[in-house]
C-alpha cells in the first residue's frame, strides 16, 4: 500500500466532452445534502470573438483543491485545513465560526455558508473516496468529462490525462497552485 | 409497498451491479481511515436501493433510487441499464425534487368555478371517479363513444389507452407525434421504409463526421445520446453544426454554419449537389441500395453552392468544404435526424432531405451511421377484442395521408369544428395542452366546447385549471407502469416499480384506470389485480421462470441477446419502401400530388423590427414539466431571451435586464431576462421553452421567466402528415417597463 501522506487528490474536467448540463451539480446536491439556493458545483462558460467567429469553452467548476490554499491561510480557527491523508482542503464544521474570511480569500468563489452557520464547499466526496467509490459528480457525468485522481500516482487516470492532453488551470497567477485541470 | 424490496446488502451482492459492488470491494485499497472524516460525516448511506425507470423525461433511463429511513435522498444511473450505463442527466438526478414537491396534487378535485379559474373543491376518490365515468358515459350516450378523446404523454398512459380503446374510441393522440418527432419518422419512412424510432438507431459513438441541423445535443439532454455524442467527439470526430444560434454543440464544432432560419432544405440540397457533382459517393452501394439517383442528380443541379449561399448565408466554399468532410469519412458520417423537428410545416420534406443525404453517405446499417436494432420480445396480455368504432377524427378524408400516428392537433381541430364528428369529452394525461399545442387560445376554445374534461397529473399544471375533474397521480417513483422494451442496439426490458408509497391520496394511473373500468363495465380489459401480477404473467408467458422474474425486480432490467448492429457489406437489404430500395425519388409522394424530391421554398421572412422566435431546451429541464422542481431550478432558474448584441443596442436592451416579447394581436409574454450575446443571428431571438407558468398552484414556477406559447399563435401544418411547425412566429421586443417585474430570484 502506498504511503497515505503522499496522496494528492485533484480533479480534471474535459472541456471537449463537457456540455455544461449540470448533472454533476445536481448529483452533488443530493449526495451532500447541499441546501436549496447554494451549490458546491456550477457550470462555467467562456465565449470569445464576434459573430460569427466565435469560440466557446464550457466546463463544470468547483473548489480547485489548491496546493497553496488561501482559504486555509485566511482561516482564523483552523477549520479550513489540509487533510493529510488525501491532500485535500477541507472544512472542520466544528471549528468553523462562519466568519467568511475564507470566502473572501477564495479566488474561485467555491464556498458558501450553510444555514447551520458553517462554511461548506466541495469535499471531493472524500467520504466516497474512502469507500473506494468515485465522487458523485464523476459517477453521474453523462459525458465522462470529470475525472478525480491522485496526482502523486502517475498511473491514475487524472495523471495520465494530464500527461497526454493540452490542459490549463484557472487563476494560477493567484499563487494557489490549483489541482483542478481543464483539458482542452 | 411490496415486500420484495432488496436491502442494500442484497443489492450489492448482485453480480450485475458492478459500479456499486466494485466500490465496496475497493474500500481497503484506498485505505483512508485516519478517523478525521467523522468531522465531515460519512454522507448518507442508503439502507435500501430500488431499481426503477426514470420519467422526468421520456428517454426512460434505468435508475437506482437510494433510500434512507424511507426517504429517497438521491437517484443514480443503473449501471446495468443500456440507456443510462450508470450515468444520468441533471433531470434524472433531480427526481427527488419532483417526488417531494409540496405543490403536488394530493387529492381528487372537482371544479367549482368557471373553467380556467382554478377553483376546485376536494373530493373523495369515489366521487371523483363516479364523475369521470358519468361524464364519459353521458357523452357516449349522446354522441357515441368516439366523442371521448384522450391526449397524453408518458408511459403511465398505457392503462388509460386500454380503457378508452375498450370504451370504443380511437381518438387517442400524443403531441409527441404531430408537435415533435412525427415529420422525422415520416421523412425516414418515405425514404428507408422505416423511422429512426426512440431511442434513435444512431451509431453516433462511432461516427467520424457528424452534422447537427438545429439539434442542440447537450442542451437537449437525452442521456445516452449525449454520452455517444461526447464519445465520438472524444475520439476526434469532426463536427458540423448548422444552427442560427451558437449552441453548446456549435461551441464544439469544427464548422458552425449560422444558417438563416428556415433555409435548411436549401443547405441540405446544396450538400447533395456538391457530393453528386464531385462523385464523392460509393457508386456500387448506391446501385445496390437506392433508386432514383439519376433523378436526384438532375433535381439538385440548380442547388449550386452559390445559389444556396444566397438563401442560407453560408459561404459557397464552406458548403463545399463541409460536403467534402462529410464524404471523406463516409459511411462513418452521420447527419443527425433531430428530434423535435416541427419547425416550418415542410418538416417531413426536410427530414426526407436529411434521410437522402444520409443515403448518399451510404451509412444505413454501417458503423458510425444508422445501426440495426433488436428488442426483448414480451408476450402481450390477452384481452378481448376492442369494440368496432368510427375512424379516428384527427383528420378529414384525404388529409395528411402520410400520418403514421394520431394527431393531437387534429383532435383539437375536430373538437372545435365537430368535423368529421363531434368530440365532447377529453381525458388529458400528463400533458399541459395550453403550453404544448401551438395557439393557446385555440386549445382553450376547444376545451370550452367540451361537455366534460378530466386531467390526470402529478402537479397542478395550467391544463388542470381547465378540467372539470382533476385526478392526482403519484410520481414514477411511487408506482408500477407496464414493462418498457424498446428496439435498441442492446435489447432490454426494463421495469418501473414503486420505490416509496404514494404521497397524500395520490394514486397510480393503473389503479385509476381499473377503477374507471369497473364503473364503465370494462373490467374484462383489466384481467389482473395489479400491474405486478400483469407483468409477472407477461414475463412468464414470454418464457421467464420465477427466479428470472425475481431477478428482474432486483436488477430493474432484463438484457436480451443483441442482433448484429451492422449489415454485411455486400448484403441486399430489403428496405420497407414500395420499391424495396432507399427512395431518392418517391413515387408514392408523386402519386399523392407532393414533391417526389424535397424542394426548397423560401420561408416568409420577419418584417422590419420583428424577429423570428426560436425555442429550445435547457439541459436541466423537460419542457415545462420541471420548472417547479427545486433541485433543478437551482441550476437554471428562469429562461432568458437571447438577443444579438447589435440588436440589443438598437432596441435599448441591457444584458441581465428584462424585456417584453410581443406577438400577433395583443399577445405578449411577461418580462423575460435578456441575454445579450454574440451567439445568435440578428434576425431571430431565442428562449428555452417551458417557463412563465401561470398556474397558481405551481408556487415555484409561477411567473418565473416567460412562456413562449403565449406568442406562438401561428403555426404551419405539414400537408403530408399534419405536423405543426412552430418557428413561423415573428415577435417584437421592448425593454420591460419596470425592470424589477417578474424574474423570481434563484
Amino acid at each position: 500500500m502506498q504511503s497515505l501522506t503522499k496522496r494528492r487528490f485533484g480533479m480534471g474536467v474535459d472541456t471537449v466532452a463537457c456540455v455544461g448540463c449540470s448533472a454533476c451539480a445536481i448529483a452533488c446536491k443530493t449526495e451532500n445534502d447541499v441546501p436549496q439556493g447554494h451549490t458546491r458545483r456550477w457550470v462555467n462558460q467562456r465565449v470569445e470573438g464576434r459573430f460569427p467567429h466565435l469560440t466557446m469553452m464550457v466546463w463544470s467548476d468547483s473548489c480547485q483543491q489548491c496546493d497553496d490554499s488561501p482559504c486555509v491561510d485566511a482561516c482564523p480557527t483552523g477549520a479550513s485545513h489540509v487533510h493529510e491523508a488525501t491532500g485535500t482542503t477541507q472544512v472542520d464544521r466544528n471549528k468553523c465560526t462562519g466568519c467568511k474570511a475564507c470566502i473572501a480569500a477564495c479566488p474561485y468563489g467555491a464556498r458558501y455558508v450553510r444555514p447551520e452557520g458553517y462554511v461548506d464547499k466541495c469535499t471531493l466526496c472524500i467520504h466516497r473516496l474512502k469507500r473506494g467509490e468515485r465522487t458523485a459528480c464523476e459517477e453521474v457525468c453523462p459525458t465522462k468529462a470529470i475525472v478525480v485522481g491522485d496526482l502523486n500516482d502517475s498511473r491514475s487516470e487524472l495523471s495520465r490525462r494530464i500527461a497526454a492532453r493540452h490542459h490549463r488551470r484557472q487563476k494560477v497567477e493567484a499563487g494557489t497552485n490549483p489541482r483542478f485541470y481543464l483539458f482542452t | 409497498m411490496l415486500k420484495n424490496k432488496l436491502s442494500r446488502r442484497t443489492f450489492l451482492s448482485l453480480a450485475g451491479v458492478a459500479g456499486v459492488g466494485a466500490g465496496v470491494a475497493a474500500k481497503t485499497a484506498l485505505g483512508i481511515t485516519d478517523g478525521f472524516l467523522e468531522d465531515l460525516g460519512e454522507g448518507t448511506v442508503a439502507d435500501e436501493v430500488v431499481p426503477t425507470v426514470c420519467e422526468i423525461c421520456f428517454w426512460k433511463c434505468g435508475v437506482l433510487a437510494h433510500k434512507k429511513d424511507g426517504r429517497v435522498f438521491k437517484i443514480t444511473g443503473n449501471p446495468s441499464h443500456p440507456l443510462s450505463r450508470g450515468r444520468l442527466c441533471p433531470r434524472g438526478a433531480g427526481g427527488p425534487g419532483l417526488l417531494y414537491d409540496n405543490d403536488r396534487l394530493k387529492k381528487p378535485l372537482i371544479r367549482v368555478g368557471e373553467r380556467g379559474e382554478e377553483k376546485f373543491r376536494e373530493a373523495t376518490w369515489e366521487e371523483a371517479l363516479d364523475r369521470v365515468a358519468e361524464g364519459f358515459q353521458k357523452v357516449a350516450d349522446e354522441h357515441g363513444p368516439e366523442a371521448v378523446g384522450m391526449l397524453y404523454h408518458g408511459a403511465g398512459a398505457s392503462f388509460f389507452k386500454t380503457l378508452l380503446h375498450g370504451f370504443g374510441t380511437p381518438n387517442i393522440a400524443a403531441p409527441s407525434y404531430a408537435q415533435c418527432r412525427g415529420p422525422r419518422e415520416v421523412g425516414f419512412e418515405l425514404t428507408y421504409g422505416e423511422g429512426v424510432g426512440s431511442p434513435e438507431n444512431l451509431d453516433m459513438r462511432n461516427t467520424r463526421t457528424l452534422v447537427l441541423i438545429g439539434a442542440h445535443l447537450g442542451e437537449n439532454m437525452h442521456n445516452t445520446q449525449v454520452q455517444d455524442f461526447a464519445e465520438c467527439l472524444g475520439k476526434g470526430a469532426k463536427l458540423i453544426v448548422a444552427d442560427p444560434r451558437y449552441s453548446t454543440a456549435a461551441g464544439k464544432a469544427d464548422w458552425w454554419l449560422p444558417v438563416r432560419p428556415g433555409t435548411d432544405i436549401a443547405l441540405i440540397l446544396g450538400w447533395m449537389h456538391v457530393i453528386l457533382r464531385e462523385g464523392w459517393y460509393d457508386k456500387a452501394w448506391m446501385q445496390r441500395n437506392t433508386i432514383g439517383l439519376d433523378k436526384l442528380e438532375a433535381h439538385v443541379a440548380r442547388y449550386t453552392p452559390e445559389a444556396v449561399f444566397v438563401e442560407t448565408g453560408i459561404e459557397p466554399d464552406v458548403i463545399v468544404e463541409t460536403a467534402e468532410a462529410l464524404s471523406a469519412t463516409a459511411p462513418a458520417s452521420l447527419v443527425h435526424p433531430g428530434r423535435r423537428v416541427t419547425w416550418y410545416g415542410d418538416d417531413t420534406q426536410r427530414s426526407r432531405a436529411i434521410a437522402m443525404l444520409n443515403a448518399l453517405l451510404g451509412n444505413w446499417g454501417r458503423p458510425g451511421g444508422f445501426n440495426m436494432t433488436s428488442n426483448v420480445p414480451i408476450a402481450k396480455t390477452e384481452l378481448p377484442a376492442f369494440p368496432e368504432h368510427r375512424p379516428i377524427a384527427d383528420k378529414l378524408d384525404g388529409q395528411y395521408i402520410f400520418a403514421g400516428s394520431p394527431l393531437a392537433s387534429g383532435l383539437r381541430d375536430a373538437t372545435l369544428t365537430e368535423k368529421p364528428y363531434p368530440i365532447k369529452a377529453w381525458m388529458v394525461y400528463g400533458c399541459n395542452l395550453p403550453n404544448v399545442l401551438p395557439n393557446t387560445q385555440k386549445t382553450l376554445d376547444a376545451i370550452q366546447k367540451l361537455d366534460f374534461m378530466v386531467a390526470i397529473d402529478v402537479l397542478p399544471a395550467e391544463v388542470c385549471g381547465w378540467a372539470d375533474v382533476v385526478l392526482p397521480e403519484c410520481t414514477y417513483l411511487e408506482r408500477h407502469d407496464d414493462l418498457i422494451a424498446p428496439w435498441y442496439r442492446e435489447p432490454f426490458a426494463a421495469l418501473r416499480q414503486p420505490v416509496v408509497d404514494p404521497m397524500g391520496e395520490s394514486k397510480p394511473g393503473w389503479w385509476m384506470a381499473k377503477q374507471l373500468a369497473k364503473r364503465l363495465g370494462l373490467e374484462q380489459f383489466f384481467p389482473w389485480e395489479n400491474p405486478r401480477e400483469m407483468i409477472h404473467a407477461r414475463l412468464k408467458a414470454s418464457g421467464y421462470n420465477a427466479a428470472q422474474i425475481a431477478d428482474v425486480e432486483q436488477r430493474g432490467v432484463i438484457l436480451g441477446e443483441p442482433e448484429p448492429l451492422y449489415l454485411p457489406t455486400d448484403y441486399e437489404y430489403e428496405y420497407g419502401t414500395p420499391s424495396g430500395k432507399i427512395e431518392f425519388f418517391s413515387q408514392q409522394l408523386a402519386d399523392a400530388g407532393f414533391d417526389p424530391m424535397p424542394t426548397y421554398r423560401r420561408p416568409e421572412m420577419p418584417p422590419a423590427g420583428s424577429f423570428r422566435l426560436l425555442t429550445g431546451r435547457a439541459p436541466s429541464h423537460t419542457f415545462g414539466r420541471t420548472a417547479n422542481n427545486s433541485l433543478l431550478l437551482d441550476s437554471y432558474p428562469e429562461n432568458e431571451l437571447w438577443v444579438n448584441r447589435v440588436i440589443a443596442a438598437d432596441f435599448g436592451l441591457l444584458h441581465g435586464g428584462y424585456a417584453m416579447v410581443f406577438g400577433e394581436g395583443d399577445t405578449k409574454t411577461g418580462p423575460i431576462r435578456v441575454k445579450v450575446t454574440e451567439r445568435i443571428r440578428a434576425d431571430c431571438v431565442y428562449m428555452v421553452h417551458g417557463f412563465g407558468h401561470s398556474a397558481r398552484g405551481l408556487s415555484k414556477a409561477h411567473g418565473r421567466g416567460a412562456n413562449d406559447s403565449a406568442v406562438t399563435t401561428r403555426y404551419e401544418t405539414d400537408p403530408l402528415m399534419g405536423g405543426t411547425g412552430f418557428n413561423v412566429n415573428f415577435v417584437r421586443i421592448e425593454p420591460a417597463p419596470d425592470s424589477s417585474l417578474g424574474g423570481v430570484e434563484a
